[in-house]
């Protein structure tokens, strides 16, 4: 027991948890029996649902109080440990985020000690000797990255004490809801208690609960990007980021965050994709779905379906590494290249991932169109040839025009994929933010700068981090606008035919 | 009877011609007709030859990375320098570094060309060189597990440097070399003598598929098996939370939900974020689960958790198709002998959309152990993979990396041999997204049922 209360970790904590589950089980489910003389027949449920009733009210508001729990302490304790921390402790240079993670990193580095027996809980907190604490810690395999001063030794202390306590609070809340859960549970189980209906009760709340988890996520993602966006804005302005015509962040300060030349990038990118996956994916659509026989289709469909399974990291390296180095061979090179001329420096291009990011999407427009092309009513063809159109004419002056919303939303379906693309164009597109019209040169996309924003040592607090999740939230938009258009086209198209 | 045509006189043909032979206008429709299944004969061919293509320049360009060049030494393990004090104590031999080993290896190396009789006008130290930076920790780790080598000589073969291995390969020449720091003619010269010697060969590299990650300076060293592990502990995650959430989800939807405004919200939300791009799903994660809960940057368990909301649409939309798929007679029969809706939905409807659900789950796993994107942005690049993890705790909290981004960061190398590497990474790659998608497929052909 006494562990279960003091431990930092929640293993033990969800360990008892379960055995108390088991334990209530058992006994629900054998007292609900004895209720009625050993005769199930006489319980309004099943045996076991007396006993699910009692796993439910054990591990259900324990695991919920431990889950807060969990997710509130470090919020407060980081906050209170914060003010602590005066504004002389933090060196130049530096940050209070910076700092605190040196109090977190010192605090773990005495937990550390303490747990292996190197010094004792009461001297861990009493501790206020600074000098040679840091090789000591080192020592102990706890690496701390500026110099220990008091301050940051007492906020530490403070930090670990506060957790410590937190800890055993938060462990006897949990262990008390459990028993609590496990005694209310009992005395429920007898003859005429509706278990199962209580129980399904709980599974159809669990069952809405997962349900629910996508608004969650859309909620995550709309929510997260938008505070730091409101963020962004307050440190840059935002006629710069819509209007502004040049990207050149610059970690000093002072930098041009214009989306322009990187939406530029972006469609021009798409455009190309486009241009080389809509003609392929759709003639492929006609052939396999009017004319091809059906040995035909069962082997091509699948082949070309394949290309859409690729992950986007080989279509990346295909584009670096492959297609890049052979457009340079065709267009660069000068006299040495196959067209005599120098019109590309290097591998990577707007054409290089555009060519490439069109032989991905070709599956996502063939497989797309075939379905809409196999829903137009046979009737329609019929009545066309019945008339002496041929197949070709039929399919062009009848089918497709019936297909045509259907179509135009699956392009917007490949359009909406080829802007949110990243792994082909970080590859292939090249890193250089430019409006220009020559496909050969290398420019940028909102996805690349999201990336090279975000990776590496990053801090929250420059407007050059944070342009990422504005850009990131304009990404989220386009994509999900372009979506919401063709889904709402494609429905409205299928419901003329059914 | 007057009205019957008399069938011996000839029918009136406007154009003038006859039946058997087309005339001109029909011979170019018939002509757009050949020409239009043409188009269509190309698209299809045109993205068969793009798969090929992509096929073969991944196994032409990645086969050699399962490939190494070693060199076989003998190296006299000299007690005086590796275990002064004589007693074989592990901690005294732990002390000498890799640079105590160096020494040795030179000297074995200048005993080997002495032995072969290769006349060559390099200094040991110059032939050292052939050998990989890795070469000395080999041997040490050998030592090390080995401690009662010392003493002996062994016969040992040691990796050589990514250089040599691209001359074996045909990716270094001696043309390319003229600029090259890192080798040169006579080094080469050496190198043909030893390949005829016999004792520098090529052979399969087991290491690659299990070992760690190199750094930049050793290409030869490079392995995938810690980036599989941290891909494994990502999937693990993805199953053991995606599988239950998008069941119950699906359960709910289309067993449950009342028709009304928050269902729909629902539905509509699922169909989108099967549509956000990936790298917003990164953004959610770094935001979320590390700049808010403060989750260590680089573990598995965030990437497991980013993969598992990019998953669950896949998984509640397949599970959700094949939930429907089993017919209503079956809720029907087993509400009509006394189930509750929920034992007519656990007991019978669930158990028989299983192999549906399983195969859905599996695409939707092979989609996610594919993906990069968010895997940038919560930091699984960037860094060394070099120790796989000690327990699955480890395995899921420490840095780590994972296949693809394993081969992203290779990629972004300079050296063209970590090139061959990531194209090797991409055939492993390929291999589980295949054998997933294999079982997949057998598992429908095995279990599926058709009302």
């Amino acid at each position: 027991m006494g562990i279960i209360l003091t431990t930092s970790t929640v293993v033990p904590l969800v360990v008892f948890i379960a055995l108390l589950a088991l334990g209530g089980y058992i006994l629900a489910r054998r007292r609900a029996m004895t209720s009625t003389g050993g005769d199930s027949r006489r319980l309004h449920s099943l045996p076991s649902y007396y006993g699910y009733n009692a796993v439910m009210s054990v591990t259900v508001p324990a695991l919920l109080a431990l889950g807060i729990w969990l997710l509130v302490q470090p919020m407060f304790v980081q906050s209170s440990v914060m003010e602590m921390i005066p504004a002389q402790a933090v060196p130049e240079g530096s940050s209070v985020n910076l700092v605190m993670r040196d109090v977190r990193r010192l605090a773990e580095g005495l937990d550390n000690a303490v747990q292996a027996g190197v010094m004792t809980s009461a001297e861990a907190t009493d501790l206020t000797a600074t000098d040679g604490l840091r090789m000591w810690l080192a020592e102990q395999g706890v690496a701390i990255g500026g110099d220990i001063n008091p301050e940051i030794l007492a906020a530490a202390q403070a930090y670990r004490e506060m957790n410590l306590t937190g800890h055993v609070a938060r462990n006897l809340v949990v262990v008390l809801l459990a028993l609590a859960g496990v005694l209310l549970a009992l005395r429920e189980s007898h003859a005429e208690f509706r278990a199962r209906n209580r129980v399904e009760l709980g599974i159809k709340a669990l069952l809405i609960l997962a349900a629910s988890l996508a608004i969650l996520t859309t909620l995550g993602i709309v929510l997260s990007m938008l505070f730091e966006t409101i963020n962004f804005f307050r440190l840059h302005p935002w006629t710069d980021f819509f209007f502004g015509s040049s990207w050149a962040p610059n970690f000093r300060g002072d930098s041009d965050l214009s989306i322009l030349p990187l939406l530029w990038g972006t469609l021009y990118i798409s455009l190309i994709a486009l241009l080389v996956a809509v003609p392929i994916g759709l003639f492929a659509a006609i052939y396999l779905s009017e004319y091809a026989g059906p040995k035909v289709r069962a082997t091509a469909k699948p082949l070309l379906e394949i290309l859409a399974g690729i992950p986007t990291i080989v279509y990346g390296l295909f584009a670096l590494l492959t297609v890049g180095p052979f457009l340079v061979q065709v267009f660069g090179r000068g006299e040495a290249g196959f067209l005599g001329v120098d019109w590309m420096s290097g591998a990577t291009s707007v054409l290089t991932a555009g060519l490439v990011m069109g032989i991905m999407l070709i599956p996502f427009v063939s497989s797309l169109s075939d379905d809409i092309i196999n829903a137009v009513p046979q009737s329609l063809r019929d009545g066309s040839f019945g008339l002496g159109a041929t197949q070709s004419e039929t399919i062009r002056q009848v089918v497709l025009p019936a297909a045509l919303p259907g179509i135009v939303g699956a392009v917007l379906l490949a359009a909406s994929r080829a802007i949110g693309e990243t792994m082909i164009v970080v590859l292939g597109a090249g890193a250089i933010a430019r409006v220009s019209a020559n496909p050969l040169e290398a420019m940028t996309t909102i996805t690349t700068r999201i990336v090279s924003q975000l990776t590496g040592d990053s801090d929250f607090a420059s407007p050059e981090t944070l342009v990422a999740f504005a850009l990131g939230l304009t990404l989220f938009v386009l994509t999900l606008g372009l979506n919401v258009l063709a889904l709402y086209i494609v429905r409205k198209y299928r419901e003329q035919y059914e | 009877m007057s009205d019957i045509p008399n069938p011996a006189a000839p029918i009136a043909d406007p154009r003038g011609a006859s039946l058997l032979m087309p005339d001109s206008r029909t011979k170019r429709r018939n002509a757009a007709e050949g020409r239009f299944k043409i188009y269509g004969i190309l698209a299809i061919g045109v993205g068969l030859l793009m798969l090929l293509t992509l096929l073969f320049t991944i196994i032409s360009r990645g086969t050699g990375a399962f490939q190494q060049t070693y060199i076989t030494l003998s190296v006299p393990l000299l007690e005086e320098k590796l275990d002064k004090k004589g007693n074989r104590d592990l901690a005294d031999i732990r002390k000498v570094s890799t640079f105590g080993y160096t020494p040795l290896m030179s000297a074995a190396f200048e005993a080997k060309v002495a032995e072969a009789g290769i006349d060559t006008p390099l200094k040991p130290k110059a032939m050292a060189e052939l050998l990989s930076k890795d070469a000395a920790a080999q041997l040490r780790n050998h030592v090390l597990a080995n401690p009662e080598l010392i003493g002996s000589a062994v016969a040992f073969e040691f990796l050589t440097n990514s250089r040599v291995d691209g001359y074996l390969k045909g990716r270094v020449s001696r043309e390319s070399i003229t600029n090259d720091k890192n080798i040169n003619a006579e080094q080469l010269d050496l190198v043909d003598a030893l390949i005829a010697d016999g004792s520098l060969r090529k052979r399969f590299n087991l290491d690659f598929i299990t070992g760690a990650d190199a750094s930049d300076a050793r290409p030869e060293a490079a392995g995938m098996g810690v980036a599989m592990l941290g891909s494994f502990a990502m999937m693990l995650v993805v199953l053991v939370l995606a599988l239950p959430i998008g069941v119950a989800a699906s359960i709910y939807l289309e067993e449950f939900a009342p028709k009304n405004w928050i269902t729909d919200i629902i539905e509509v939300n699922i169909s989108n974020l099967a549509a956000v791009p990936s790298i917003v799903f990164g953004i959610l994660g770094l935001a979320v689960f590390i700049n808010y809960m403060h989750l260590p940057n680089s573990a598995p368990l965030v990437g497991g958790l980013v993969l598992t909301l990019m998953t669950l649409p896949t998984i509640i939309i397949s599970t959700r198709a094949s939930l429907k798929s089993v017919p209503p007679s079956i809720r029907d029969a087993a509400l009509g002998v006394g189930a509750s809706k929920m034992q007519s939905v656990f007991h019978h409807v669930l158990p028989l959309a299983a192999p549906g659900i399983l195969t859905g789950t599996i695409i939707g796993l092979a989609q996610a152990l594919g993906e990069t994107a968010p895997l940038l942005l919560i930091g699984m690049v960037g860094f060394i993979a070099s120790n796989p993890p000690e327990s699955i705790a480890e395995g899921l909290m420490a840095p780590n990396s994972a296949m693809p981004a394993q081969i992203y960061e290779w990629a972004k190398r300079a050296d063209p041999a970590f090139y061959e590497r990531a194209w090797g990474g991409i055939i492993i790659l390929l291999v589980f997204l295949i054998a997933m998608n294999a079982i997949a497929v057998l598992l429908r052909r095995r279990f599926e049922r058709r009302w």
